[in-house]
């Protein structure tokens, strides 16, 4: 291997490396979190709308890269996250008998990341299940088989504990969002005095505004069953 | 004047050596007046203890005067104590109140040994600093001093990131032990001045993996350090070592 090489494999292992990488996969997932929340909006439009956005969207052949490349992605962080944690727990053995929180950094947001990443993951896992892995059900359009995923959707959302669930998913992720995103400036080396304020409270509604509209098609979702 | 003086219970860390486990262990220290320092504080109870035949409370400090980075200690949860920009030295027993119960401890992290008491060993940031912390420059006469054009924004950037005494209060701190606030404005004040420039990546690159190999843990971006630290020491600083590091690799 060439040095230019490893030199550029060393930069996977160093802290600041890893930290950028962290904040690269994260602003990805959180691009991709912003395209499936627009998506689901068509099924306020009606369910025909609905199931032909996810039929042409699934039965296009690049769907496969792109399922391969979000996977890959998300693995890296969720690997490095674990990485990251058990580092961190080895670089302090001896905990403090008394340690509190200064105010004016940490957040309650920022020291629950490994949490609040372990509850996306368990509920990214029950979503894959239910709505992908999920049951398939047919409808005809415009001559052609397409799956219902509408009523896959509203069936699925008929039982408020489940819907509720989504809820504090979404809630448990704008945590996760408020620091994660505006992390990602700061890991990539930007921080101005003027500007920084302003991703953190960019930041911030995104995380809020994204798991809002997820959590409100949830009770939508439930609304339209009970009606 | 009597009527001012405090009677305190203090739970201090107390272990021998670094082979040894330690304790808590609570003292009652009466006599404290309010224009005491914290670590003259310490020096009461020590007295107090060398009276009665025991062994004294082990702490580090030099100066006294906030500037030398030597003094240490978690008082009450927080590095330094409550007061913000302020070393323990120069902290001040009106901080406190009559009766009040204090734990100290020392700054706690795998690459700070505890090697008595409340003195740790923080060699490692030397280990840093021996890594890339310097310029390489031809001895000789000194130049003249305007020889090397520097921007007044860049100087005083450079001077306020040479402001960290390296008391280790950042890594303290840090929920992850993280040592980026100290290496990074030991990155800073060399790379904004064009004579640290020459050796801007293979400083930022050997900073940093040496502060990997000497066991800190990674920065999670908690600001904990910025909170903590005696000197002001500012987070923009670890977004330029950042960007140095990636600069070094990419570049």
């Amino acid at each position: 291997m060439s040095t230019v090489n490893k030199s550029i494999m060393a930069y996977f292992t160093t802290s600041v490396g890893k930290k950028q990488i962290m904040a690269l996969t994260g602003l990805a997932l959180s691009g991709f979190l912003l395209t499936h929340l627009l998506g689901n909006f068509l099924i306020l439009v009606g369910a025909d709308a609905f199931n032909m956005y996810a039929h042409t969207l699934t039965s296009n052949k690049l769907i496969y890269v792109a399922e391969a490349g979000l996977a890959l992605i998300f693995l890296t962080h969720l690997g490095l996250a674990f990485n990251l944690t058990v580092e961190n727990k080895k670089a302090r053995p001896q905990s403090y008998y008394t340690k509190v929180r200064t105010g004016r950094g940490a957040t309650l947001a920022s020291v629950s990341m490994i949490y609040t990443g372990l509850v996306i993951l368990g509920f990214l896992v029950s979503h894959l299940m239910h709505f992908k892995f999920g049951p398939v059900y047919y409808v005809e359009m415009n001559g052609t088989q397409v799956r219902d995923i509408y009523r896959v959707v509203i069936d699925y959302f008929a039982d408020p504990l489940q819907a509720g669930w989504y809820v504090l998913a979404m809630i448990t992720m704008a945590f996760h969002l408020g620091h994660g995103f505006q992390s990602t400036f700061q890991s990539f080396g930007f921080n101005h005095n003027k500007y920084s304020p302003l991703i953190k409270k960019l930041g911030i509604t995104y995380a809020i505004l994204v798991s809002a509209g997820f959590a409100g098609l949830s009770v939508w979702g439930y609304l339209q069953s009970s009606n | 004047m009597n009527d001012k003086l405090m009677t305190l219970n203090l739970k201090i860390w107390r272990q021998k050596s670094a082979k040894h486990k330690g304790r808590m262990q609570d003292y009652k220290l009466s006599g404290v007046s309010p224009d005491m320092s914290f670590l003259e504080m310490v020096d009461l109870l020590n007295e107090q203890l060398v009276r009665q035949g025991d062994d004294p409370v082990a702490f580090d400090h030099d100066c006294r005067e906030g500037i030398c980075g030597m003094c240490s200690m978690m008082i009450n949860g927080e590095a330094h104590g409550p007061s913000a920009l302020t070393t323990t030295c120069q902290l001040h027993m009106r901080h406190f109140h009559d009766g009040d119960s204090i734990v100290i401890e020392p700054f706690r992290a795998k690459a700070f040994p505890v090697i008595k008491d409340l003195m740790v060993d923080r060699s490692a940031f030397d280990k840093v600093i021996q890594a890339g912390g310097f310029v390489s420059v031809n001895t000789g006469n000194p130049q003249d001093a305007n020889n090397i054009p520097i921007s007044k924004e860049n100087a005083d950037l450079a001077m306020d990131a040479a402001a960290c005494i390296g008391c280790g209060a950042c890594v303290a701190s840090c929920p992850n032990a993280s040592a980026m606030l100290f290496v990074s404005a030991k990155i800073s004040q060399l790379a904004l001045l064009p004579q640290g420039q020459v050796e801007a990546k293979a400083r930022a690159e050997s900073m940093v993996q040496k502060m990997d190999e000497v066991g800190f843990g990674n920065c999670s971006n908690h600001a904990e350090c910025e909170a903590s630290c005696p000197k002001g020491i500012d987070l923009s600083n670890i977004a330029r070592m950042n960007r140095e590091y990636f600069k070094a690799k990419f570049s």
